[in-house]
This record gives C-alpha cells, structure tokens and sequence, in this order.
C-alpha cells in the first residue's frame, strides 16, 4: 500500500443520501478477477447512458469536477454490499478522500484498506464546505490526514477524528498481513490454548 | 463487574490480542469463500508467498454466478471466476462444495445446513450477508477483499470493538405476518442507517418464537440498516436445528458443545450502547416502494408523497426513487402489477420458505403476465422440496424450478429483470439495478411474493384464505 497524508486537490460533489456499493460499481464487473482498472466503470449506471455517452446531468460528469481526488457525499455513504471493487473502483478513477456525515461500515473499513482517507464531519459541516463549492469553476480542498484537518479555500480548518491505528497505517503505507504475522507467536498460543 | 451481552461473551473469547486503546486482533472460527470477492486475495498470497493458515477452517462455495439452469456456464467471465475458485482452492488446500457436487448452494443456506454455523463461533465471509449466521448466536460479519486475505493469511482480523444495541421485538406476530415482515418492519423504523457502527442483539417474545430458518432472516437483513452483525440468544431451537448435522459435535463433545451454548445468552444485567423496541403487534405484510430497504410500507397503504418528508435529503431520494420505480404518490400498493416474482436469495430460499410460498400457490396458476422463478438455496433444499413435492406444486402452477444459486437477488448469472421490468422479490436489496439495469425490485415475504404471482399485481395474504380461487 502507498503512504498517503496530504491530498490538496479538486473537490466533486454527490449530495445523495445513502449511495450503495452497487451503485458505486454494478454487479456485472464483479466477475473480473483483476484488482486493478475498475475506474472506467464507476457509477456505471449513472455515469453513463446505454451507448456509453456521458449523462449530462450526472454530478461526476460536470466538468468543473473534473480531475477530483476528493469526494463530497451524502450520509451513509458506501452502504449495501461488502465489495471492495467500490473503494477499488473510486481509487482507481482518481479519488484519494471521501468526506461524508457517515458510511457503510464495510466499505469504510475497505477504503481504508487499499489507502483512501474517509473523512466524518458532522452533517452541517458537509451541508456547508458542498455550499462553499464554486459550483461554475469548482473548488479546490485540502485534507492532510497528520494533521487530521480539512482546509476550505478561504482558509477555514475543520478538524476530523480519526481512528489511531488506521492513521498510522496510511500514513506509512503498511502492509496489513505483515504487521499482524509478527504476532504469529500468539496467534498460535491462542489456537493451542483452545485446543486444550 | 457489570454483566456481559452475549456480543461480549462471543468478543472476549476471540481476543488474540489487544491494543492499549487500538483495534483488536480477532481469532476466526469460520472463513466461508465464494467466488466473487476470493480470487484477488487468494493472488494476494501468492504474491507474497503465503499459505492459508487454517484451510480446516475455511470453506468455499459456488453461487453468486452459477447459472441455475442446467447445463455448461456460457458466460466466459462467470466460468473464468469459477475456475479460478477450483484450482485456488486445489492450491491452498481449502474443502469446495462446488456445482454439482450436491452439498453446493447459497454460502449463507449451506454453513447452517451443514452444521458449520455454531453458537459462540467467529464467522466471516467476504458478503455483507454474513450477519446471517448471527440467527445461531455467532458473531458473523461480512468483510471486503483485503479482509479476506487477511483472515487466510493469519485466521484473525484487526477489528474495533463496535458499539452495541439491543432490538427488542416486542407483542404478538398476527397470522399471516413472517419473520420478513418483522424485519423490513423494524428497519423502516429505524432507517438504513439506524444500526451503522454497532452490533445488534435481537430479542424479545417475538424472536424466541421463531424457527432457525425464520431467525436467520431477520439477522440476513442485518446490514440493511448498517449494522455490520446481529445475534441471537441461542437456546433449545438452535440446539434442535444443530443436532445431528454433518458438521455439529457428537457424543460427548455434543454434551459439552451444548453445555457451553447454554452459557452465551447475555446476563440478565448486560448492558448496550442503545436500545429500540419494535412493537410487532400492529404490523401488517411488508413492501418496499423504493430503492432501499428501509423505503417499506404496509400493503394496505400507498405510495407515499416526498412532500411528506420534512428532511430534504429523504424528500429528493423519494422523488428520485419515485421517477426510478415508475410509481406515483398516493398509488395503493395492492394495484402495482408485477412482471417477474422471485422466491430465492440467502433471505428466503429455504425449506419453510418454499413450503410457506407452496402453500399460497397450491391450487392456483400464475398469473399470464407474469414471470416467476423458485430458487431453492441449496442443493439439499432443492433435494428436500422435490421429496415433499413442492416442485410439482410450483411447476403445475406455472413457475420454472431452478437449480440452487443466488441467481436474480443480484443477476450476476444469467437470471436478470429487464429494464423497467418490475420484481416482487423475497431477497433483501432492491438498490437500483440490482436485479439487472433498469430493474425495479418491491422486497416482500415468499408468502406475498407467491401471492403476487398469482394475481399479477400486490395482495395482502391475509385476506387470501377468504377469497375464492381467481379464474
């Protein structure tokens, strides 16, 4: 996994409650068995129309939102099924950041597991950096995980609570699996001691 | 020291070890694999040279793509994704129940049939729709990609101790109302996201009442109101239903197995994070009018108007899931005429599922509109309904009796709905496009599913045993 602590980037706005994984990437691409290149099939269903065209009216289409890393979105963000393709495909189609009142737990835990930063504010604080979007021009935000701040434009800092171990994780870019196999020995103290 | 909830009980005998203040490392009891979310972390450990620790703890199934008609798979991309759980399970030496061997089917159906699923046990798999080994008194979550790897790789997970809640059924289940009744019930009160960042303990009158197979599809639906895991108490029910399965503890070990299951159930002075109660008395058959579960109503109402809606994130996602569902305010549920009905899914696709749905169906023909499809969840369930002769029952009536899979719950196989086709279904997600593009799912019980294929459009099954048979 690649370190990440510091993404000052454009900003992309999807202010829809409840944004399931099957949105976020349909069933019908589950059934590749490569971890890379889901980007082109995000929001497929919404993106796209039947012949492939961009939907005009479709948030990540509008072209001031172009090249974001950061995703704004509503409550419950990432809610639904367990796959990991969701965070998989976001990452690959450029996000580093989802900021958002709430998620789905899984895909929380998933995000965070292939180096995405997932941002809690509080509803309002949400409501009020999408209002503060130049919804001609965009905007840009910048979230450093360090420092575990987001920073509006016009200089405003929100702090964000974050999870220790997590941080740490991102931060340093560390393989998971490795850091828990040093703890082999009592993993199999453990099975020995039920075995008993 | 306070008393302990049977979570607690479950989480403290599973602590490898603990962070001052930091995640937990959690031993796994059961690691279920299937096709879908298995082959990148199964390449994951190849790339670093590693094995599966416990391949005696976990086991792989074949469902969410098989085709469930019978014959060779066709679609390229599902038989490469099969394939490649054959030869990885080959590889890394894990126990298959691959199609056609008999004991294949839906992995949420075949871990409790085979006495996999136990009281007190640690169960993942990479679904959402783990939670429904939770119906046994197990902790049971679904997990993403990189979590299954882990658990390969190490038999634990680094977890944070979730919040915890007690969903206390309370009052007395009318006839005619089922354990899907009582849960789309409970998560239209509470909202898709009333359970994020817990674990829930279902309870009550109304829980103890029910079958196994009814308790695990209340603890099914789990995740659709975002609690990861929802347990229940195990007691006499659980331990008839596990008694003499293949994989259940014999003898002596039965004995001492039920002597510790008899421990779990929390102490009378447990505590949790929250608490709600849901009256089951007034409740009415469920149907979802939207494009999440928790966009339910009762079948005697209508479809309801977003100016209701005093939030105005809720009002423009009912506007929204109006336009996606072709359903306009004020329409009563009882006129939406359905295209397609399906009675499988890891909700409702066991034996009393399918008898409770013969039982509606015995008698009468599908209606000529309509397009209905029984999936039994397992190879055993589907061998079972033939011995009963609920097969004959649907075929006679009209239906087409498939081979075991998760089929049209998330059309990844072949049985899709068509766009703007609309699904009376006994699944659990009626997302947009989730049975195929454009699809428009209602999730109702196996009882008003079998009902709306007969008459075409939404009935209250109560009312049925007083009507005459339709012409």
């Amino acid at each position: 996994m690649k370190a990440i602590s510091l993404v000052s980037a454009r900003v992309a706005v999807l202010d829809r409650p409840d944004v399931d994984t099957d949105q976020i990437i349909p069933k019908q691409f589950l059934k590749r068995i490569e971890r890379t290149g889901y980007g082109k099939y995000v929001f497929f269903d919404w993106r796209l129309d039947e012949d492939g065209n961009e939907r005009p009216g479709f948030e990540l289409n509008q072209p001031q939102f172009a090249g974001a890393k950061i995703l704004l979105a509503g409550r419950n963000f990432g809610c639904g099924s367990s796959r990991e393709h969701a965070a998989w495909a976001l990452q690959d189609y450029g996000f580093d950041v989802v900021i958002a009142p709430s998620f789905g737990d899984i895909f929380r835990s998933n995000a965070a597991k292939v180096g995405m930063i997932i941002v809690e504010l509080p509803d309002e604080q949400v409501k009020e950096l999408m209002e503060g979007v130049d919804l001609d021009r965009g905007s840009d935000l910048t979230v450093d995980l360090d420092a575990q701040t987001v920073t509006t434009p016009d200089g405003k800092v929100l702090p964000f609570a974050f999870d220790p171990s997590t941080r740490y994780r991102l931060l340093n870019g560390i393989d998971d699996i490795g850091l828990t196999l040093q703890y082999e020995a009592e993993i199999s103290a453990y099975e020995h001691a039920r075995a008993t | 020291m306070p008393g302990q909830s049977l979570f607690d009980k479950v989480w403290d005998r599973h602590i490898v070890r603990q962070e001052p203040d930091g995640p937990t490392l959690l031993y796994i009891d059961l690691h279920l694999v299937h096709e879908v979310t298995s082959p990148q972390a199964f390449e994951g450990l190849r790339l670093a040279g590693r094995r599966v620790r416990r391949p005696d703890l976990t086991v792989a199934t074949m469902d969410h793509n098989v085709p469930t008609l019978p014959g060779p798979i066709t679609d390229p991309m599902a038989k490469a994704q099969l394939d490649a759980l054959r030869s990885n399970c080959e590889e890394f030496g894990v126990e298959l129940h691959g199609t056609g061997s008999g004991s294949e089917g839906i992995v949420h159906v075949i871990g409790p049939e085979l006495g996999l699923t136990q009281p007190g046990k640690t169960i993942v798999c990479g679904d959402s729709h783990t939670s429904t080994h939770g119906a046994f008194g197990a902790l049971a979550f679904g997990i993403g990609t990189s979590e299954v790897e882990h658990v390969l790789a190490t038999q634990t997970l680094n977890q944070k101790r979730p919040k915890t809640m007690l969903l206390e059924f309370v009052g007395t289940l009318p006839p005619g109302l089922t354990a899907k009744d009582m849960i789309l019930g409970a998560i239209g009160q509470v909202g898709v996201d009333g359970g994020v960042g817990y674990v829930v303990e279902y309870a009550g009158d109304a829980i103890r009442k029910l079958t196994m197979e009814q308790r695990m599809t209340v603890c099914n639906m789990t995740i659709e109101w975002g609690a990861r895991a929802g347990l229940i108490a195990p007691d006499a029910t659980t331990f008839d239903y596990l008694a003499g399965r293949p994989q259940a503890p014999r003898g002596a070990d039965w004995e001492r197995a039920v002597a510790d299951w008899s421990s779990l159930p929390s102490d009378p002075d447990a505590t949790y994070d929250a608490h709600v109660v849901v009256d089951v008395s007034e409740l009415a058959p469920q149907v979802t009018w939207g494009t999440n579960p928790g966009m339910v109503v009762p079948v005697t109402s209508t479809v309801p108007d977003p100016t209701a809606f005093s939030d105005p994130d809720d009002r423009a996602a009912c506007e929204r899931a109006l336009a996606y569902m072709g359903l306009r305010p004020g329409q009563a549920i009882e006129e939406i005429p359905v295209d397609r009905v399906f009675i499988g899914s890891c909700t409702n696709s066991r034996i009393e599922d399918l008898r409770a749905a013969a039982e509606i169906v015995r008698g009468h023909v599908v209606d000529a509109r309509v397009t209905a499809l029984v999936v039994p969840g397992s190879a055993a369930v589907r061998r079972q309904a033939e011995e009963e002769g609920l097969d004959r029952i649907f075929l006679d009536a009209g239906f087409e009796w498939r081979l075991a899979g998760c089929s049209m719950c998330l059309g990844m196989n072949p049985d899709i709905v068509a766009p703007g086709e609309r699904c009376a279904s006994t699944s659990n997600r009626n997302f947009e496009g989730r049975q195929g593009h454009g699809s428009r799912t209602h999730l109702v019980s196996p009882q008003m599913a079998a009902a709306a294929a007969i008459y075409g459009h939404f009935v209250d099954v109560r009312a049925l045993a007083a009507e005459p048979v339709p012409a």
